[in-house]
């Protein structure tokens, strides 16, 4: 008798007990989630819709506005996502490579002076990235590289977080007893990191790529102190001078509110491709240690 | 900004000494140096950085006409944000020729040395432009800062429909403009005649303009004297503090969606504005088109006739350009040319700046305001009245702590913090002042 009241007692305390972490979890969501339900949903309403019908009734403009934006100064838009496509995609694959070998090298090779450098990362890790937007640009108006397409790529190459993040990874998963019998059977050390580190580093690198990625797509600071000639405009900073006409101009709200869904349909896609190989190179990496 | 406002270089110094009229010696050794004459061979090329929409067509007129002087437009985002970026554009030596900028910004882009000296490309151009405007440009002084481009006096929009409905009387001084607020309250309970807006200091100080505030004022010898809390504008705070406090007066925000619904389902009955007003009912209250009458500015004494502005830009040279006379010439069409005003009417739908822009040839009633035929007729008559602006090299300081102290005022509801808030902006506008290194004194 007791047992049995005492494991109906368990059970039904187990079950209440797992509702709490759901409903938090099903909060946390909806406080994610209704953000973007509301860029869905305002992207479909037309300037009179905006902001005199009911918040998430949706209306009947999206295409409309999708041929504004289009329209808007001959298709401009469309050139800034371009833009943004370009400097995040180069930007965070050359940022993945450097700290590929910067973080390979600080995690798996013994030097003098290792731990000054790695330490000297781990203090650039510390350093936001928008307090250097002004001495960035400074310098880089020195070498006369301001308003250009590198100078947006140039600041976006070193990420010390990257770099970090790769040293664990490899101390992580590189073991040294394999770099050796590499070393044994004569393989050169560009070989074993190019032929075996990477790919066992593969997931990590991935992390920084996207992290860089993202971390470009929605720079705004950068660009906004970096460019002057609105051809070379990243999307954040284009739909930017969409809201700030001036007090006597009525900011462009559909037209920003279309762009900003249309600006998160990539990094969407990127997650959801990317994905995939994540987690694939998780398993291999894991069936190979 | 805060980071290139705490430099006090001897630059700083010097420019904002330049501001007063020793120009000439002064400004070449801000860094800045002369080097063409504009005769340099083969086709110029300038930079414009603008923010209003569709300049680049207007630019384009120019382009075709101008073979020689090519001009680009950069589209940037408008107000303070266009002054950071100018001021660490300057820095590095990398300003555009030709920018626009908001008459409140002009002393502190002089102030960083940004703005060069056209006095010598503007031939007569003075005569183009009403006097209150002119002394914005050039700051009081004998130099040219830039060509006045729009201007944005300040008028009295109401809802001629709802007026009417409930016999309320259009407010020609301000004491009417408060009986009126009493009487709507009363007679819509649920509705207010407008809202005091602690989000537009924009708004305010055109306002305090019109009472005859001297926000800054310069003396010969360079010293800034800064007087916010003058008689003036302490009237101004206390009128519409007073007014919020009895609950006749709406204390939300303006161009919020909320302010937006009330303006369209007609919970606002009025809007102290300026002449570009009709461009932003047009998409805050589509559904009170025709609805609308413009009347002159309240007055402090009635019989008098005096307003303020709300907005407005002027398009400068930079010291960095490589072709100030170029640039000059070209600031100067933009701005007084009758094919470059018509066209500025049309496709950047702004109010010229200058008189002969004004008087109506180029000015087609707003579609909105299709019921007041003589739109354009009456804004030329009030442009004319518009009191001259005061403004000094921090005006972002003092915009900034109008929207801290005046929203918790606001927000409170009490007339006597309204008071504190106008103190809080005069002592905190004058502190910077005297940490970024200026000679000033109180008012």
């Amino acid at each position: 008798m007791t047992p049995l009241t005492l494991t109906a007692g368990t059970t039904t305390k187990a079950r209440r007990t797992a509702w709490v972490p759901t409903l938090v979890l099903i909060l946390g969501a909806l406080y994610c989630l209704i953000p973007i339900a509301w860029v869905v949903v305002a992207a479909t309403k037309d300037r009179s819709e905006l902001f005199s019908t009911f918040t998430f009734a949706p209306g009947g403009g999206f295409f409309q506005n999708l041929s504004d934006l289009t329209a808007y100064r001959d298709g401009i838009f469309w050139r800034w996502m371009a833009n943004s496509a370009f400097y995040a995609g180069l930007g965070a694959l050359l940022s993945a490579a450097v700290s590929a070998a910067g973080g390979y090298a600080l995690g798996r090779y013994s030097f003098r002076g290792r731990e000054a450098v790695f330490k000297m990362i781990l203090a650039g890790v510390l350093v936001p990235s928008i307090v250097l937007a002004v001495p960035q640009y400074l310098l880089l108006s020195k070498l006369g590289m301001a308003d250009s397409y590198g100078a947006m790529l140039l600041p976006s190459i070193l990420s010390p977080y990257g770099v970090y993040l790769v040293r664990i990874y490899a101390a992580a998963s590189v073991p040294a007893e394999l770099m050796e019998a590499a070393r044994m059977d004569g393989a050169s050390e560009w070989r074993i990191f190019s032929r075996i580190a990477v790919p066992m580093m593969m997931p990590g690198l991935i992390t920084v790529f996207l992290f860089q990625f993202v971390g470009i797509w929605n720079n705004f600071l950068l660009p906004y102190v970096m460019l002057a000639d609105d051809e070379k405009f990243p999307i954040t900073l284009g739909l930017y001078t969409l809201l700030a006409q001036g007090a006597s101009q009525p900011a462009l709200y559909t037209l920003v509110i279309t762009g900003c869904l249309l600006a998160i349909v990539p990094l969407i896609g990127l997650f959801l491709v990317i994905q995939r190989f994540w987690s694939l190179d998780l398993m291999s990496g894991s069936v190979k240690a | 900004m805060s980071i290139n406002r705490r430099q006090i270089s001897r630059r700083t110094i010097l420019a904002g000494a330049a501001a007063l009229g020793l120009t000439g010696t002064l400004a070449a050794c801000g860094g800045s140096d002369d080097k063409d004459s504009g005769e340099s061979s083969g086709p110029v090329k300038l930079t414009y950085w603008s923010w209003a929409p569709n300049m680049e067509k207007v630019a384009a007129i120019w382009n075709k006409k101008n073979p020689d002087i090519t001009v680009t437009v950069s589209k940037q985002a408008s107000g303070g944000e266009i002054v950071s970026k100018l001021i660490t554009a300057k820095k590095a030596g990398n300003a555009p020729d030709l920018i626009q900028v908001e008459y409140q910004s002009l002393p502190t882009l002089v102030s960083n040395d940004v703005l060069a000296d056209i006095t010598k490309y503007a031939g007569d151009t003075k005569s183009q432009f009403a006097e209150g405007l002119w002394g914005m440009v050039t700051l009081g002084t004998d130099a040219l800062y830039a060509i006045p481009q729009d201007a944005g006096p300040l008028m009295f929009y109401y809802r001629e429909d709802l007026f009417k409905k409930h016999g309320l009387t259009v407010p020609k001084t301000w004491t009417e403009f408060a009986e009126t607020a009493r009487a709507a309250k009363k007679a819509v309970p649920d509705a207010y005649l407008t809202t005091f807006s602690a989000n537009d200091p924009g708004l305010f100080a055109g306002l305090s303009q019109q009472a005859g505030g001297k926000w800054w004022t310069v003396d010969p010898s360079g010293k800034w004297t800064v007087g916010i809390d003058d008689a003036a504008t302490k009237q101004v705070a206390e009128f519409w503090g007073g007014l919020v406090q009895e609950g006749v007066i709406d204390n939300q925000p303006m161009y919020t969606p909320a302010w937006n619904n009330a303006l369209n389902k007609g919970t606002h009955l009025a809007w102290v504005s300026a002449v570009w007003a009709p461009g932003v009912l047009v998409s805050s209250a589509p559904d009170t088109k025709g609805k609308w009458r413009m009347a002159p500015l309240p007055q402090w004494k009635s019989g008098e006739n005096v307003t303020g502005s709300w907005g407005g830009s002027s398009t400068g040279v930079s010291t960095d350009s490589k072709h100030a006379e170029a640039a000059a010439k070209f600031a100067t069409w933009l701005n007084t040319d009758p094919e470059a005003l018509a066209a500025l009417v049309k496709e950047v739908a702004i109010y010229p700046a200058a008189t002969k822009g004004q008087s109506g040839d180029v000015l087609t009633t707003p579609e909105f305001f299709s019921n007041q035929a003589d739109f354009y007729t009456t804004a030329g008559e009030i442009a004319a009245t518009t009191a001259a602006a005061a403004w000094g090299p921090n005006v972002n300081t003092a915009y900034t702590t109008f929207q801290d102290a005046f929203g918790k005022a606001s927000k409170a509801k009490k007339e006597t913090q309204f008071d504190s808030a106008l103190a809080t902006m005069q002592s905190k506008t004058f502190g910077d002042m005297k940490k970024q290194g200026f000679e000033v004194t109180e008012a």
